[in-house]
């Protein structure tokens, strides 16, 4: 049996209901949540690179590129966010941030 | 089953272990080492689909500096993690739930929907096919022609992302004296530099003490 593009859609798949999984766990912990993020985008880009390779286009992999740039940005502003959240509350429990009532 | 079939399954199964373990282990810091292993075994599926650049750069840039960062920040910060812990199970149901959903239905169209086994023996880029050349250099080529704008927008995001990041931790010291840059950058010449105007010869007004001084030496 040899590999098909549905295989590697699968893991895909499997992989982001992981870290939807994760999320529905880990809803406390604010630091868990943002590994569980990237856990998804890792899938996405898993899928965009496959259709790039068995569809022949390389602009997937562009895409791919632009997603990881975007990601590593986001990554960055909300551990800088956690800090900050850390030095306030003295703990990162998402239960606890409710200041901005609405 | 050929060796790439073998190994996609070796990879594949790291891989989801590695996830599993992400988001079910006690101590954060080991949510981060599986997480890097996670993106290890990743990047090699990616490189079974010949994307050899973006393989390098997960590793390079995802590992090499946002696993890093975040390890930084879960060893910097000293999280209860009963109070975290609490209730973990709880949801487990629902989360099982909504996951399974989402393999079986997913796996039902994709798994039958794209039985695509070949892929085809030339890429294209925007229609054009790219002549028999590195992964890299296919990229490049494509990026710095036709997406030369949006890779500028990255750049830009990158800028602001750095930029959030350094103001939103950056802390004002009270007791710390500091020049304030921007009143440094704003200061006119007039208010450094007072202009005395003199004369280019002095009046002889000391005279009477270089006489005095004369005679002490004589005496």
């Amino acid at each position: 049996m040899t590999l098909t593009l549905g295989h590697f859609l699968s893991l895909g798949a499997v992989l982001f209901a992981l870290s939807v999984i994760g999320i529905f766990l880990n809803r406390k912990n604010l630091i868990v949540l943002l590994m569980a993020i990237e856990l998804m985008l890792l899938a996405v880009n898993t899928n965009f690179v496959a259709f790039s390779y068995y569809l022949g286009d390389l602009n997937g992999q562009i895409f791919v590129f632009f997603i990881l740039t975007v990601a590593a940005a986001e990554a960055a502003i909300g551990l800088a966010i956690l800090v900050l959240l850390f030095r306030l509350k003295s703990n990162i429990n998402v239960d606890e941030l409710d200041s901005l009532k609405g | 089953m050929d060796v790439k079939t073998g190994l996609f399954y070796v990879f594949a199964t790291v891989l989801l272990l590695a996830a599993f373990r992400v988001i079910t282990a006690r101590n954060p810091v080991h949510s981060v080492l599986f997480l890097v292993l996670a993106f290890f075994q990743a990047s090699m599926i990616w490189m079974l689909l010949e994307a050899e650049f973006l393989a390098i750069a997960l590793v390079l840039v995802y590992v090499g500096a946002v696993m890093v960062l975040f390890l930084f920040v879960v060893m910097m910060l000293d999280i209860n993690l009963d109070g975290v812990r609490q209730g973990f199970w709880n949801q487990f149901p629902m989360a099982a739930v909504v996951g399974l959903v989402i393999v079986v239905e997913m796996s039902a169209v994709l798994l039958v929907g794209f039985p695509i086994s070949q892929a085809p023996a030339v890429m294209t880029g925007l229609g054009q096919t790219i002549v028999e050349t590195s992964n890299t250099k296919a990229l490049g080529v494509l990026m710095y022609t036709h997406y030369l704008y949006p890779f500028e927008v990255a750049a830009a995001i990158l800028l602001v992302g750095m930029i959030a990041a350094i103001a939103l931790t950056l802390r004002h010291r009270k007791h710390v004296k500091a020049v304030s840059p921007a009143e440094q950058v704003r200061v006119k010449w007039a208010e450094r530099l007072t202009v005395v105007k003199l004369d280019a010869t002095q009046p002889a007004a000391s005279a009477p003490a270089a006489q005095a001084t004369l005679e002490e030496k004589k005496a």
